[in-house]
């Protein structure tokens, strides 16, 4: 494609190189320096998409983010939707097409990366047009700590788009020096492609850096192709700029309608005439520039329409220089057009209403309704806005501590005034911080304009219908027809006004259109606009890929995964691991051919009948020291601790204020003043802030410490009637005998010289020793242990037979058989609870009446009377049904099913459960719904293997 | 069962792929040292000295103590770490010079694993993860923090102008050798391919 509107030489763009790049399968070619938007208008180029609704034509309205319309969907180098044209960087290779409203995710894995970065700085400066750059300066020649981040690809903001001069030179040349200048400066970091899209408490920002985007295909795989930014600042300086806002008419969305600043910004900065036959239509002094520029350019323009009464001195000669003719107190009523515009209706406006209209032929249609600041940053730190009648804008109304705003986005619009007020924003920032102005050379002098005439608000020309192609959000496809809706439904807050319309819910949220619905509900609601006000301003200020949010945190590193000492091990024995919380768990050990059922039949057999071990050291330990340690765990725990010798062992409950079971486990007295508290895996951090708590806070006299040392002992329970035989062969020095080693009682010893502690302890109702050893020999004892067992058949075995042995026992385990809501009674362990202690943390609760009920859900064993169902677990458990039918709801439900296994021992599945008045229904038959059929079960005690308990010496 | 039992670093799958990296980011793990966690209420143990040390009181600090380090935790609570004594024999030395000034010690040793983190890029690398703030005005050689790094809660020691400790729970050691090593990847990947 020729590029017939391309300028023969100026812009910012790299002429020497050529981009090829595809959209909606036809071959275009640009430059480096250009955006998808700028390369296609310079082919000729407006239409994008048609729209979402109504599938009107679309086309390029905005030179950057403001852009209402020219959505794209990215489909090479990788898929990506919902870009706007104008903020796509072209590079070779690019293939996309025009989106009307929705894009399409991507279903292949994205393989680039995204990271995040933090950085402290004493000022931020959000924005590197004059004014940010100023502020910037000022700062970093005091030695602050400075960021400047700025969205665009090179610093200079506006300057970027206008043929401004400073010192009698390009205004290019001013801020190539100030960047030049600002990397100097080894505490400055300047970062463009980067927007600040969200100001949140206490001076946090996060910016999303675009690294490598506009690489394309060509990006380094091992950088991040883009960055999200956690900055943290003492002082912000938003010098974000302002977003040009049109004026409504009729038919005010055909291809070829846009901003007059947009339209220079393509000529000064991208070297393209975005027609050529131009009219423009303005209410305030600063269209007359793109108006003559394009004039200069080689566009023709046939008019420039101004609302006002009189058209400012200077620009109507400039205009009449050019041949260029100035209807002042004149409107654009309506435009023709297919694909692009063909000719503007232009009238005069008389008392507010226009008169008979004209066709002016053109192919584009410039729009300016004024300027509206970026006040996003400064309005998500919720500073209030006020609405600047002589400006038509909405401004800072008031000063926050540590975000001040600079520039044209404080309402500032003529360059020499950016410039000052940048450097006076950056100074008081400086003040802020005790730190002194830096001495600074005068601000180069701007060229700017002879002052004019204020601006007229103009939110828009009546189009003597009922608005419904005066469109207010062009991607929403929401006219004042809707706003009109909404008033006559009586909707007053702009908040339900943007909801009920959408108007400012799109990719742009509302840049061009939200002022425009304030100003329009207003006058249709009749009121001022500053009683309307706008929307909340709310993050994130432009779209953020949720892969740029989720950064590295994916795949592997999405969640730590914990591991044990032993875990290679595991690993290498081809263990199916189970995640708890964060630790990767072996869950069994499966041998060829075996599923997991067949290899937990197998594990707990062999267990029961010989030797298994497992991998217990995920188990939260505590060390308790000091001469109140007892003391402390005789309130915490609901039995005695203090009466525990050393040298033995006795499980204990924890109960909250509530006096319901929050964890459970073993103690072993280390010492008089020292104890060794062990927690559920997943109560290890839980238990020890609930310790450490009660200590801090409301026994701060007690004279104890508490230290986790979860990690430092790793525990491998070897457990089975061959335990004994294993554990003496491996220790040869410890007595293993039952009189000499009782029940719950440990002994220390070593191997080869390192300290190892064995424990009497027992989860399964077998025979059984823990082992601990510090993790750094974990390994090497657990390959001594499996080595000695081998002649007995020693079976690892993981969580799923651990879960299986404990049940059969009717040992419970905390979370799962618990749910905040059970006692120690209700698990059968009134012995568990002391009526000795005075008191301990949960004893007030058991006397409660509702503690008393006998009908309180209580553990208790389940049999399948079929011996073959398996319950699943939470299934509810109904009352015994003779025609085995579940009558018509509401049915009473008695409990739940809260574990559940096929047992190798009992030769059955069996469950535990919670059941109203369980333990009076033992021997009784009740219901459990599976599947659409009631399975009849029988209530057992929930001990179901060995209740005796003659298996636990062997 | 005499002979020596063999201990094995919980980060010994990862050190081929620190041995790789290039110059700008270093990692490497710290060796098995003895590590104790002393608590003592700093009023009375004012004059308990550690391997010649004083019980550093600046919250956010470290001592050299001995060829170790002397860490704040806390208002009452520190952490040894150094060669020397067995761990279980160094636990007892310092319970014993402890217990008359109302404190404690417990042997930690295999709580934690150290990485050793230094190169001109080493606080880039912390900077992805870690939200303190590492200028080498503001975070100098003798502090500490206790912080997370990515999603595992460390305890970061600054020991020179561009080196660092980093203090992590064993069983996050893994969790944090990969993302050290992801986060490296820009700066100081063995050989990169594009």
């Amino acid at each position: 494609m020729s590029s017939s509107f391309r300028t023969p030489d100026g812009g910012r763009i790299d002429r020497s190189t050529t981009l090829e790049f595809v959209f909606d399968g036809q071959s275009y070619a640009g430059h480096a320096g250009d955006t998808l938007a700028s390369a296609l208008l310079a082919s000729g180029r407006h239409s994008i998409a048609t729209s979402v609704k109504l599938g009107r034509p679309r086309g390029i309205a905005a030179a950057w983010a403001e852009d209402p319309s020219g959505l794209v969907q990215i489909e090479e180098p990788f898929p990506e939707p919902m870009l706007l044209a104008t903020t796509v960087e072209l590079y070779d290779g690019l293939a996309a097409h025009g989106l009307p409203g929705q894009g399409r995710l991507a279903d292949v894995p994205d393989s680039a990366r995204y990271d995040a970065m933090h950085a402290h700085v004493d000022v931020l400066v959000v924005g590197a047009g004059p004014a940010g750059l100023a502020a910037a300066l000022t700062a970093a020649r005091a030695g602050a700590r400075v960021a400047l981040v700025d969205e665009q690809a090179e610093a200079g903001g506006a300057l970027l788009g206008s043929d401004d001069r400073l010192d009698g030179s390009p205004a290019a040349d001013w801020v190539a020096s100030a960047v030049v200048e600002l990397a100097a400066h080894p505490e400055v970091l300047h970062l463009q492609r980067t927007t600040a899209f969200g100001l949140y408490d206490d001076g946090f920002v996060l910016a999303l850096q675009r690294r490598t985007d506009h690489l394309g295909g060509a990006a380094p795989r091992h950088e991040a192709r883009q960055r999200v930014w956690r900055i943290r600042a003492r002082q912000i300086v938003v010098a974000a700029g302002a977003h040009e806002r049109p004026v409504v008419f009729a038919d005010n969305d055909r291809p070829g309608i846009m901003l007059a600043g947009g339209a220079r910004t393509f000529l000064h900065r991208y070297g393209v005439r975005a027609g050529s036959e131009a009219v423009v239509f303005t209410t305030n002094d600063s269209a007359y520039a793109a108006a003559v520029d394009l004039a200069d350019a080689g566009v023709r323009v046939a008019a420039v329409v101004d609302a006002r009464p009189e058209a400012p001195g200077h620009w109507l000669a400039a205009c009449a220089d050019r041949g260029i003719p100035v209807r002042s107190g004149s409107v654009v009523t309506g435009t023709d057009g297919d694909e692009r515009v063909a000719a503007a209706h232009v009238a005069p406006l008389a008392d507010g209403r226009p008169g008979d209209a004209e066709p002016i032929a053109c192919d584009l249609l410039l729009v300016s309704g004024g300027w509206n600041p970026a006040v996003h940053l400064f309005s998500q730190a919720r500073g209030t806005l006020r609405f600047d009648a002589a400006l038509g804008a909405f401004l800072p109304a008031e000063e926050l501590d540590g975000v001040a705003v600079a520039g044209s986005a404080a309402g500032v619009m003529d360059l020499a005034g950016c410039l000052a007020d940048g450097r006076r924003v950056g100074a008081a920032a400086l003040a802020a911080l005790a730190v002194g102005a830096p001495a600074e050379p005068a601000l180069p002098a701007a060229d700017d304009a002879p002052a004019g005439l204020g601006p007229m608000t103009l939110w828009r020309v009546p189009d003597g219908g009922d608005g419904s192609t005066s469109f207010v959000d062009l991607q929403r496809d929401a006219t004042v027809a809707d706003l009109a809706r909404a008033a006559g439904a009586g909707l007053r807050s702009m908040e339900h006004v943007k909801r009920f319309t959408t108007i400012g819910t799109a990719h742009d949220q509302g840049k061009t259109s939200g002022v425009l619905a304030s100003g329009i509900t207003a006058e249709l609601l009749g009121i001022p606009i500053q009683a309307t006000g706008t929307t909340t301003f709310r993050p994130p200020y432009t779209p953020v890929a949720f892969a740029a949010l989720a950064g590295r945190d994916r795949g592997r590193l999405f969640d730590p995964e914990r591991t044990t000492a032993v875990h290679d091990w595991h690993v290498a024995e081809g263990a199916v691991f189970e995640d708890v919380g964060q630790w990767k768990r072996p869950r069994y050990y499966p041998r060829a051919g075996e599923d997991m059922e067949a290899a937990v039949l197998r594990e707990c057999a062999a267990t029961r009948s010989g030797v298994g071990i497992l991998d217990g050291s995920t188990l939260g330990k505590i060390d308790v020291q000091g001469p109140d340690a007892a003391v402390l765990l005789d309130r915490l725990y609901t039995n005695l601790m203090s009466s525990l010798k050393v040298g033995s062992v006795r499980y204990g409950v924890m109960c909250g204020v509530d006096g319901m079971v929050i964890d459970d486990g073993t103690v072993l007295r280390l010492a008089e003043d020292r104890f060794l508290v062990l927690t559920t895996t997943g109560g290890a951090a839980k238990i020890l802030d609930w310790m450490e708590e009660w200590v801090q806070t409301e026994w701060p006299e007690l004279r104890v410490h508490l230290a986790s040392v979860t990690e430092q002992w790793s525990t491998f329970p070897v457990v089975g009637p061959r335990s004994r035989d294993v554990i003496g062969a491996v220790f040869g020095d410890v007595d293993v005998s039952n009189e000499a080693f009782p029940f719950m009682t440990w002994r220390d010893t070593t191997l080869g010289g390192v300290p190892v502690r064995l424990a009497r302890i027992s989860f399964s109702g077998e025979l059984a020793y823990e082992v601990y050893v510090s993790s750094w020999y974990a390994l090497a004892v657990w390959e001594r242990l499996v080595e000695a067992g081998r002649p007995h058949g020693i079976t690892p075995y993981g969580t799923e037979t651990m879960h299986v042995l404990r049940a059969e026992k009717g040992y419970p385990i905390i979370g799962q058989d618990t749910d905040g809501t059970v006692t120690p009674h209700d698990l059968g362990m009134a012995w568990a609870v002391s009526k000795k202690k005075p008191d301990f943390v949960g004893k007030r609760s058991f006397s409660r009446p509702a503690n008393q009920n006998p009908l309180r859900k209580q553990l208790v064993g389940l049999l399948p009377v079929d011996r073959e169902t398996v319950l699943p677990e939470g299934s509810q458990i109904v009352e015994f049904r003779d025609d085995g039918r579940l009558p018509a709801p509401p049915v009473p439900m008695l409990g739940h099913v809260t574990s559940s296994y096929r047992s190798a021992e009992l030769g059955r599945p069996f469950a535990l459960a919670l059941v109203k008045g369980g333990r009076a229904r033992i021997g009784d038959t009740v219901h459990v719904p599976v599947g659409g059929t009631l399975v009849p079960v029988e209530v057992t005690g929930s001990v179901l293997v060995d209740p005796e308990g003659a298996r636990r010496d062997g | 069962m005499a002979e020596q039992l063999s201990r094995t670093h919980p980060l010994e799958a990862w050190l081929p792929a620190f041995a790789e990296l290039s110059g700008a980011v270093r990692i490497s793990a710290e060796p098995f040292v003895p590590m104790t966690v002393l608590r003592a209420d700093p009023a009375t143990a004012g004059d308990v000295r550690i391997r010649g040390a004083a019980l550093p009181t600046a919250p956010g600090s470290w001592a050299s103590a001995g060829a170790g380090w002397l860490i704040w935790l806390g208002p009452d609570e520190w952490l040894l770490t150094g060669p020397g004594a067995a761990p279980e024999a160094l636990e007892e030395e310092l319970r014993t010079l402890l217990r008359p000034v109302g404190g404690s010690a417990a042997d930690v040793s295999a709580q934690r694993i150290g990485i050793r983190l230094g190169g001109p890029r080493a606080r880039q690398v912390l900077a992805k993860g870690c939200s303190i703030d590492l200028h080498p005005r503001v975070f100098t050689p003798g502090q500490s923090a206790q912080t997370t790094l990515g999603q595992a809660g460390v305890l970061l020691l600054a020991l020179g102008e561009d080196e660092f400790a980093v203090l992590v729970r064993s069983s996050f050691g893994g969790y944090l050798a990969s993302w050290l090593l992801d986060a490296s990847l820009e700066y100081a990947a063995p050989a990169l391919t594009s």
